[in-house]
């Protein structure tokens, strides 16, 4: 019974792979357009507010993979319609959207919003209609309790746990380890989460932890900061950083004529913090970077280079695809292959599909049958080397000729 | 227990950074006291005036100080225009609070059209030169922002105590009709303090785009601390403003460097409160 159980398991991966595959590698030009009423997917992304500049990649990364499901078979060969709407960054105003998509516009499909909140706020009105969310920016997987809630980017289910040993990892390997940290962090919640598991995980490996220090998201000035990290002077120094903190802190610390030893970044600005003198040989969080290995993965590159096109369009300063577009992407991708796949608009079917298969993404095959939904954790390490991000760790993703480099 | 330096240097930061509050306050504390009307729009002015610098710098090399000197008397222009449109409708204090949050709305949506809602960076050698005395280090840019700040408040404060326009202006707001009939011409003079008090907003968006990450949304990151500095510091006080700007940031930054950076955001409002409740003389 187990193995015909197996069996059956290994055909539908098997079958997931192949159908995810096949959409993404063959040309549009050998499918049909899709026609008839087009299946509408409503989200709401902060294109206004204290995290639109999130929004801003995000919606460009739908905007061509609305374009590339199109021009391939859409939605059981109907056209798709993605009705977007401004949640404001507000977490209150994305529930109220979520509502008014669902039962005022009657969208057939919804698509999760961008940071942890909001998300959570969307996953009760989802959960309360039933509606499968797939989601790409929950730092804190524990929370993802809803049954048909499916991450679009890899975190594993306890990040905490398993990157801080990735960096742990990597630092052990340079040719001197690190032997004390400081880890510093913005209390936003999912900095803040990755914080204290960082801080666990290097007591548990014998390092000495200087220093832990926690300031409010959207602290104004680093000085004070700056001064207790270059009294701590840790061998590394580990910043749970959003946006351009991580540029902020570094300056601060320049003025104190500090340079950190070792320092990475979680969730840092990234073409600010490349460009920086000051960020030269930082290292940083990330899924997936225009480079080879990546770009080998099918789609991955002509994705990137229409992505370049329309950032740079759009004015964006850094017109890079990396692991924030890329979480998009992933997410349309995942609702394409279910959707297609499971061959059903209906909630309970795509979230079972889902269940049961891998999918092709711009992340690699991802798989939804762990805990809070969520598969194999998949972070990487990049680092800023000559004002470009490279990914160094683990050795297996970074490019030929690319290594870490430590002090 | 924190070392001498690093108290020393906390609260060299924190002094500095007040600088900033206290420049930012400073011309709506004009507005407020001598014109009774909240401004909100100070902040969306100053952060506009902060792009602009930023644009010229970034796309056309052009050097803060001249981009400061395109910025300020444009700054003027749009605060006497303010005033105009007050004084054209007879808009009241409280309503003076709902039109100018409505102006600062649209400035940030229409910073968000233009720039976007990503962040931006004034990148300059300078930003990070620091002067080196004992085992202190002092920030150049914030030391030169401390210093225009500081003279400005003292020449400001000066011309409103000894000028016959500082002194009209003064007069007008305990009682406009009365200096009236003394011969004091309240709007005129209006349209001149709303001017100055918009290129405040112009000088301090300078700074702001050297010192400070830009992004539309931190029009509003500064309003809850300058509006404690502005009250701590009395309406219409210039200097107040400034010295309550320096009190609030060497509290946070000492708040920092003792406790935890995660109180800082607590101290301007404690300081705020325990200052209204003891009321001291000399304030």
């Amino acid at each position: 019974m187990n193995e015909r159980a197996n069996a059956w398991r290994r055909r539908g991966v098997l079958a997931g792979l192949a159908a995810g595959a096949a959409s993404l590698a063959a040309p549009s030009i050998l499918r049909a357009a899709p026609s008839g009423t087009p299946v509408r997917v409503g989200g709401t992304l902060s294109l206004t507010g204290f995290l639109a500049q999130t929004a801003a990649i995000h919606k460009i990364a739908a905007e061509i993979m609305v374009n590339e499901i199109n021009g391939r078979n859409g939605f059981l060969g109907r056209p798709v319609e993605y009705v977007l709407l401004d949640d404001q960054s507000k977490p209150e105003v994305a529930r109220s959207l979520y509502e008014k998509l669902i039962t005022v516009d009657k969208v057939d499909l919804i698509q999760g919003p961008y940071a942890t909140a909001p998300i959570l706020a969307a996953m009760g009105v989802a959960q309360r209609y039933g509606k499968v969310m797939i989601q790409s920016s929950m730092g804190i997987p524990k929370l993802q309790t809803y049954d048909r809630a499916f991450p679009a980017t890899p975190f594993g289910p306890e990040p905490d746990k398993t990157y801080p040993n990735v960096i742990l990892d990597a630092m052990a390997s340079l040719p001197h380890p690190p032997k004390s940290i400081l880890v510093l962090t913005s209390k936003f919640p999912s900095a803040q989460f990755m914080a204290k598991g960082m801080r666990e995980q290097a007591e548990k490996r014998g390092l000495k932890v200087a220093l832990y220090l926690e300031y409010e998201s959207g602290n104004r000035d680093f000085g004070a900061i700056a001064a207790r990290v270059k009294e701590a002077d840790a061998d590394f120094l580990w910043v749970g950083s959003l946006g351009l903190e991580s540029n902020q802190l570094l300056e601060a610390l320049h003025k104190l004529d500090y340079k950190p030893r070792n320092h990475f970044h979680l969730y840092p600005a990234p073409g600010p913090l490349a460009l920086s003198p000051d960020g030269d040989k930082a290292l940083c969080s990330t899924f997936l970077e225009p480079a080879e290995p990546f770009l080998s993965r099918p789609g991955v590159k002509r994705i990137a280079a229409e992505f370049k096109e329309r950032a740079t369009k759009a004015n964006l300063p850094y017109a890079v695809i990396d692991a924030q577009a890329a979480g998009m992407v992933s997410e349309w991708q995942i609702l394409e292959a279910a959707v297609n796949g499971a061959n059903s608009l209906d909630d309970k079917v795509i979230a079972d599909w889902l269940k049961k298969h891998r999918v092709e993404t711009i992340y690699g095959s991802l798989r939804f049958d762990g805990p809070y939904n969520h598969g194999d954790a998949a972070q990487l390490i990049k680092q800023a080397q000559n004002k470009e991000w490279k990914v160094v760790w683990p050795k297996a993703f970074a490019a030929p000729g690319v290594t870490l480099m430590g002090t | 227990m924190p070392s001498a330096t690093l108290l020393g240097q906390a609260l060299i930061s924190g002094v500095l950074a007040g600088g900033m509050y206290g420049l930012l306050a400073m011309g709506l504390s004009l507005s407020w006291g001598l014109l009774r009307l909240v401004n909100l729009s100070h902040f969306a002015l100053a952060f506009l005036s902060a792009y602009i610098v930023y644009e010229l710098g970034t796309k056309y090399g052009v050097a803060p100080w001249w981009s400061a000197a395109m910025v300020v008397p444009l700054m003027f222009a749009v605060g006497a225009s303010q005033y105009w449109l007050f004084d054209r409708f007879r808009v009241n204090e409280l309503a003076s609070l709902l039109i100018t949050f409505s102006f600062a709305v649209i400035v940030e949506a229409g910073i968000q059209i233009y720039w976007t809602a990503d962040y931006r960076r004034f990148e300059t050698h300078y930003a990070t030169e620091s002067i080196k005395a004992g085992p202190f280090f002092i920030p150049v840019l914030d030391l030169t922002m401390c210093i225009v700040a500081s003279v400005l408040a003292w020449g400001t404060w000066m011309w409103l105590r000894k000028t016959y326009v500082g002194k009209g202006l003064r007069a007008a707001a305990e009682d406009a009709d009365i200096a009236a009939a003394y011969g004091v011409d309240h709007r005129k003079l209006a349209y001149i303090l709303s001017g100055i008090g918009a290129a405040y907003a112009g000088i301090a968006g300078t700074f702001i785009a050297l010192i400070a990450t830009l992004a539309p949304a931190q029009i509003w990151a500064w309003l809850g601390v300058v509006f404690a500095v502005v009250i701590i510091g009395r309406l219409g006080n210039p200097m107040g403003a400034l010295l309550a700007g320096m009190l609030i940031g060497a509290s946070e930054s000492l708040a920092m460097a003792v406790l935890s950076p995660a109180w800082a955001p607590v101290v301007s409002f404690s300081v705020l409160i325990v200052i209204l409740l003891w009321d001291p003389e000399w304030l």
